[in-house]
């Protein structure tokens, strides 16, 4: 027992933050109550209590998000290798394919979401921070180059606390060139670049295709920023305000069209693509 | 100041102060003939002094690691943009400001003569005094400094004016300030601007091509680096600072350095840039015309190029160009190619 643990107080229900018991119960990161997990996911991973949203798996998000069924995913198969032999990455790497069954830190396919089909990007933040290197730009990349194709609308949903990935080095920092290329080309070709920021989106991922949306959502209370707190240069004596890089400051700044809580993402998806693509199933 | 201020300059530094106690001695008579009168020759005593910097250099510069190309890229003496611009280019004319509410002096950007023929230049911009410096703050540019830069890219595209970019910053600006004018959202932009516009676009990396600041405007169709500059994607100090492996330590940035392989031959070996230049033997400031020389026939040649080019052809490859950096493994492809064969 750590020296002092003796004066912490138990919590009301007996139960303090480390010793929650996985599983069956959870304790929510912004209000500190203890949940009954199973509420909690019935909630979409909201707390009931204060409405704080959850980090979700890509897989979840996709599950909460699509018609059912209907997702079929893409370039699962690609692989992310160790271009820099970057000390430590190659073991990173499999633990987080380990951690969380996913091949990188996005995940893309074809999906309908309110009956319009779509190319749909999901990004996980539990994979490396959600972090962008060669195989998150590539995937970025076939995913929009596959909606120029078939004349498909681009949802993407971000998680990708990371920014750029610092073990594949330059090469991760010129996925920002690779992917705005690949926006500004659906965008000559007339179809809609959907944007949902979701906790965090930070640094080389928000300083690209996060960014350039054509319409912005973003979740509520999600981190949202440039430089983190810890890598920012404040000069001496600014005060930050309370919400610096959440969605609610970063709308308040004009950068945000709407913040949408998660039980409404579907339905507010649905209808800003079945007004910018009048028909159903090809868009324009 | 100092021309050879780092830590592994000061043998090139102390030979200096040898070399300038001896030409003092040889400009003085008196010291002179005394020097003389016991068997030295102050002359040739010069020319062996001379003779063995220039030996050490060559060793010294033959050996650098990354951090010391970090040093170098950050070097108090070397040349920024605007030393080049004066003289690459004639009739430089400096525009100013974003057309939204302000002008940032740490990117500078105008219209000029290139060998005869109008063109815009864009580039970042250091200061080199206290003062200078903290106008331009450090070179690390604000939204303002990047809607500027776009505003003169559109303008290079609409009267067909070939566009050439310096690059040289720490990092882009990542203030309160700079996160409520949409920091992220000017950078993004600018990427997917430059991605297709209809111009030729040559950049040149000088000193620091730190990370998503310098990307903003650093999308040529070609792309050219100084020998001792660096090109990163966080500085050396923050991923030392952020990683286990380097003790979440930033004094162990060689290290991480290293580890980023952030050197312009890296870079060119990563398909990031197209050629390294050479610098003069001890780094672009100790001959700054030579430098520019340098740089003015890599544009010069490159733009060439390029102007050879339909406008289609130019737009497609520079897409390829940035659509293809990456490096992935993709068993399906090995399939496909090995059916191909077979």
């Amino acid at each position: 027992m750590a020296r002092g643990s003796w004066f912490k107080r138990p919590s009301r229900n007996g139960l303090t933050g480390k010793e929650v018991p996985s599983g069956l119960w959870l304790k929510c990161p912004k209000c500190n109550e203890i949940l009954f997990a199973r509420d909690v996911e019935r909630n979409l991973s909201v707390c009931p209590h204060c409405n704080y949203h959850h980090r979700l798996p890509a897989r979840k998000r996709i599950e909460i998000t699509v018609d059912e069924g209907s997702f079929e995913e893409f370039d699962e198969h690609l692989l992310s290798t160790d271009p820099l032999d970057f000390p430590g990455y190659r073991e990173k790497l499999e633990q987080a394919r380990k951690d969380t069954g996913l091949t990188d830190a996005v995940v893309c396919g074809y999906a309908r979401i309110g009956g319009h089909k779509v190319v749909l990007s999901v990004a996980d933040f539990s994979f490396l921070g959600g972090s962008m290197g060669s195989v998150v730009g590539e995937k970025i990349v076939r995913a929009i180059e596959r909606a120029i194709q078939e004349r498909l609308p681009v949802v993407v949903f971000t998680a990708n606390g990371g920014g750029a990935r610092m073990f594949e080095g330059l090469l991760s920092l010129m996925q920002m060139a690779k992917t705005s290329a690949a926006v500004a080309r659906l965008g000559e070709a007339g179809l809609p670049f959907i944007v949902v920021l979701t906790d965090p989106t930070m640094a080389g991922v928000y300083a690209s295709y996060a960014s350039l949306g054509d319409i912005t959502f973003a979740e509520p209370g999600a981190l949202i920023g440039f430089a983190g707190r810890r890598v920012g240069n404040q000069d001496m004596g600014t005060r930050l305000p309370d919400d610096f890089q959440t969605s609610e400051f970063q709308f308040r700044c004009g950068m945000i069209d709407r913040i949408v809580p998660r039980r409404e993402m579907r339905s507010a998806l649905a209808s800003v693509l079945s007004l910018l693509c009048e028909e159903p199933t090809a868009c324009l | 100041m100092s021309v050879s201020p780092l830590d592994f300059e000061k043998p090139i530094s102390e030979l200096d102060a040898n070399i300038a106690e001896l030409k003092r001695i040889a400009a003085d008579p008196v010291l002179r003939k005394d020097a003389l009168d016991r068997g030295i020759d102050i002359d040739e005593e010069i020319a062996r002094i001379e003779r063995r910097r220039e030996e050490v250099m060559r060793q010294i510069f033959a050996n650098l690691t990354p951090w010391n190309e970090v040093q170098m890229a950050r070097h108090p003496q070397r040349p920024y943009t605007l030393d080049y611009v004066r003289l690459i280019f004639e009739d430089f004319m400096e525009l100013h400001g974003d057309r939204i509410n302000a002008d940032d002096p740490a990117i500078v950007g105008g219209l000029a003569r290139f060998n005869g023929r109008s063109v815009v230049v864009i580039g970042h911009q250091k200061g080199r005094d206290l003062k200078e410096r903290q106008l331009r703050n450090f070179g690390s540019a604000r939204p303002a400094g990047f809607r500027k830069a776009l505003r003169l890219m559109k303008l290079a595209e609409k009267f067909r004016k070939p566009l050439i970019t310096f690059v040289d910053t720490p990092a882009a600006e990542a203030n309160l300030m700079a996160e409520e004018e949409g920091i992220s959202r000017a950078i993004a932009v600018n990427l997917m601007e430059m991605a297709h516009l209809k111009t030729p676009i040559v950049t040149a990396i000088i000193g620091e091509g730190g990370s998503g600041g310098a990307l903003g405007i650093a999308m040529g169709d070609r792309v050219v680096m100084l020998e001792h500059a660096i090109y990163s994607v966080i500085p050396p100090e923050s991923c030392a600072a952020i990683l286990k492996e380097f003790g979440r330590d930033r004094s162990r940035a060689p290290e991480a350095a290293d580890a980023l392989k952030l050197t312009a031959r890296h870079a060119q070996a990563f398909g990031v840039v197209d050629e390294v230049l050479p610098e003069p033997l001890g780094g672009a400031h100790r001959d700054l015309q030579q430098t520019a020389k340098t740089l003015q026939e890599a544009i010069a040649r490159h733009l060439e190029a390029l102007d050879k080019k339909p406008l289609n052809v130019l737009l497609q490859e520079r897409y390829e160009r940035y659509r293809n950096i990456g490096k992935w493994h993709d068993p399906l492809q090995l399939i496909r190619t090995q059916l191909e064969v077979s």
